[in-house]
């Protein structure tokens, strides 16, 4: 419903005095506008946080081993154990919540030195004993060949999958390095694939683009591990939680190695699914403190849109008595000053909402530009700056709202007149 | 059932201010008919102005009673109170009370529009009745473009387009000089004899000659209430 006569007034109550409306716009403009760039600025860190995590499997864990501090049956305190094929075995017996379950081996006393070498090229990097399952914790995206796989485990295959840097040093831009050979700590190994991982924001151990990924069971034979695992990684069944997990695993394996079941220092691990729900209570709670501060400079601006109705309806006093003497009843000057004051926030808070959508276009495009400018691969913290859909609506919502609890008092204020005080009033 | 339009019988109203009661109408009785011509004058705090918000319902009243056109009026909501102003009372005030940001044709068509008759209609309407006055040229003009007599013809079409049973007018000539005041004497005049009871609060002889019936206010009760005899005498002269 279009009402001319009512627009009409607005616009001249308006007009009357720019400046001063203007500026109690502004206060609401100001609101909104903080809402939504603090909002998008948040949603942003979220997306840059996640995007670098986001494939990595939530419902997993990691265990390993640390020196004894009690002594039990007959061991000192102080003792070093390790994990063996064994151990792998009895967790998938003993502990049926495991799902995958992916032992690894990290070569640190093989990988000192000039240790990979190809021709004339050589370079440095971390040599890491894996399971095809792993890919399924962790996974990766292959720019050339593939990962390993099931028969390479079974026939301990010379084979290996290297990560970016390691393709970068030891081999031509543009060239495919699937066939060819690497001579790895002394043992020639043949590359099978170039792996990228898709989780950068997580590291497990070493730096995943300097890795060279051996067949778990070749480099158990190869470098001499015999059966032993450095550590694993795991991953729960859905519906089961990691945390317990955890509990049932280590608690197998410290009976299977005489380790006292209260000495909790004497395994370590990571729980990424605690992880994660930490970073979403972080999350939420930037998000509650963007509402908070965003919501209190939209009311600070409804305040004013207030103050400045009050005045308006002061100054209009006269003008409302009369409207009343020729037969305005109350509800039409209360829908008059509602109207207005829900008029000035929602043009005011929309321009704020464009502005703001448009700060954050900005941003994006110049994240977009300065992460084609960046080459190295560390991923950005800061990614996709927005809001939704949803959002904006509701913001929208709020400033209705807002504009009609703005004008509630001004409009009390204005049927409170009588018509024959307001006449006599100049 | 009679011909009266309004009936008021022993009106008292005080204004309480703190402790202070102020006892403005001490027991009023007048009887006005159907298409009477009244003045009601009085000095300064005879208390006439006070009379005038009671008959147009701006103001409530403390014992006594008021009938307009065989309707009792008691104290009533607001939105009733705006109901009956609209339907019953015409006002003219001493400073016209046009709205300013409204042109002319769009001022008098305002009490229709609280009647929520369409835009179109009430638009047409309003310029049968500047018509009337004599300003239909200036339909699109805003109050502030003229002059104290057109302001005045304006508010008398304004309370006209409802088509209201009385016109109440307070010192309708008060901001106009002599010629401009006979002329909107005229109009009320013709006003009158269309059937519409108009009063007229004034505290000029002058003015309160034009009217068939002059009723003296002296510190809130009636002092005297005659005919004008002059007036008659006008009236066949006219005829």
């Amino acid at each position: 419903m279009f009402d001319r006569d009512r627009w009409q007034e607005i616009f001249s109550a308006i007009k009357q005095n720019k400046l001063r409306s203007a500026l109690t716009a502004f206060g609401v403009f100001w609101g909104i506008f903080m809402l939504v760039t603090m909002t998008g600025a948040g949603n942003a860190l979220l997306n840059g946080m996640t995007e670098g995590m986001k494939d990595f499997a939530t419902n997993s864990g990691f265990v390993w081993t640390n020196n004894t501090t009690k002594a039990y049956k007959g061991f000192k305190q102080g003792r070093w154990w390790e994990f063996d094929n064994d151990d792998m075995e009895a967790i998938r017996r003993g502990v049926p919540e495991v799902d995958i379950l992916a032992p690894k081996l990290q070569g640190w006393n093989i990988s000192g030195g000039e240790n990979v070498v190809r021709g004339l090229k050589t370079g440095s990097f971390t040599v890491n004993g894996e399971v095809p399952e792993y890919n399924l914790i962790d996974p990766n995206e292959m720019v050339y060949g593939r990962y390993i796989n099931e028969m390479d485990i079974l026939h301990k295959r010379k084979v290996c999958v290297i990560g970016e840097r390691v393709y970068e040093v030891m081999f031509d831009k543009g060239q495919d390095p699937t066939g060819e050979y690497l001579r790895v700590s002394g043992v020639w190994f043949q590359v099978i694939g170039v792996a990228k991982t898709k989780n950068p924001n997580i590291q497990i151990g070493a730096n995943k683009e300097e890795v060279v990924s051996l067949p778990f069971s070749t480099m158990q034979q190869t470098f001499n591990y015999g059966d032993r695992v450095h550590f694993f990684g795991f991953t729960a069944h859905d519906g089961e939680s990691v945390a317990e997990t955890v509990e049932k695993v280590t608690a197998l394996l410290k009976e299977r190695h005489s380790v006292a079941p209260d000495d909790l220092e004497a395994s370590g691990h990571v729980n990424v699914e605690e992880m994660v729900k930490t970073m979403g209570y972080a999350f939420l709670g930037i998000s509650v403190l963007i509402w908070i501060v965003g919501i209190g400079t939209l009311i600070a601006g409804a305040v004013g849109v207030s103050n400045i109705m009050l005045v308006i309806v002061r100054e209009r006093t006269k003008e409302i008595g009369i409207q009343r003497a020729i037969g305005a009843k109350p509800l039409t000057i209360v829908g008059q000053i509602l109207t207005e004051s829900v008029f000035l926030t929602t043009i005011a808070g929309f321009l704020g909402l464009a502005f703001g959508t448009l700060v954050l276009q900005l941003a994006d495009v110049a994240i977009k530009a300065a992460e084609a400018a960046n080459t190295s691969d560390q991923g950005t913290f800061f990614k996709n700056p927005e809001i939704g859909l949803p959002m904006a609506l509701m913001s929208l919502g709020i400033l209705i709202v807002i504009g009609f609890f703005a004008g509630l008092i001004p409009a009390r204020k204005a049927i409170r007149i009588k018509p024959i005080e307001a006449l006599r009033y100049e | 059932m009679n011909d009266s339009i309004i009936r008021v019988e022993s009106l008292h109203k005080s204004y309480v201010n703190g402790k202070n009661a102020l006892h403005v109408l001490k027991g009023i009785s007048l009887d006005i008919k159907k298409g009477e011509m009244v003045s009601i004058m009085g000095a300064s705090g005879s208390g006439k102005s006070t009379l005038l918000n009671v008959l147009g319902i701006l103001d409530n009243y403390d014992s006594g009673s008021y009938h307009l056109d065989d309707i009792h009026i008691s104290t009533m909501d607001e939105t009733k109170a705006a109901r009956y102003r609209n339907k019953y009372i015409g006002f003219v005030f001493q400073s016209f009370n046009l709205i300013s940001f409204k042109n002319a044709m769009e001022n008098v068509a305002l009490p229709l529009y609280y009647q929520k008759v369409n835009r179109k209609k009430r638009n047409n309407l309003a310029l049968e009745y500047l018509d009337r006055m004599g300003l239909r040229e200036w339909a699109d003009h805003l109050p502030s473009e003229l002059s104290g007599g057109q302001k005045q013809r304006i508010a008398i079409a304004r309370a006209l387009i409802s088509k209201p049973k009385v016109i109440l007018a307070d010192e309708p000539t008060g901001a106009l000089d002599s010629q401009t005041s006979a002329e909107v004497m005229e109009i009320l005049k013709e006003v009158n004899r269309s059937g519409i009871a108009v009063i007229i609060v004034t505290h000029e002889n002058e003015i309160a000659k034009n009217t068939e019936r002059i009723i003296r206010l002296k510190d809130g009760i009636i002092e005297s209430n005659e005919l004008n005899h002059s007036f008659k005498l006008q009236e066949l002269e006219a005829n």
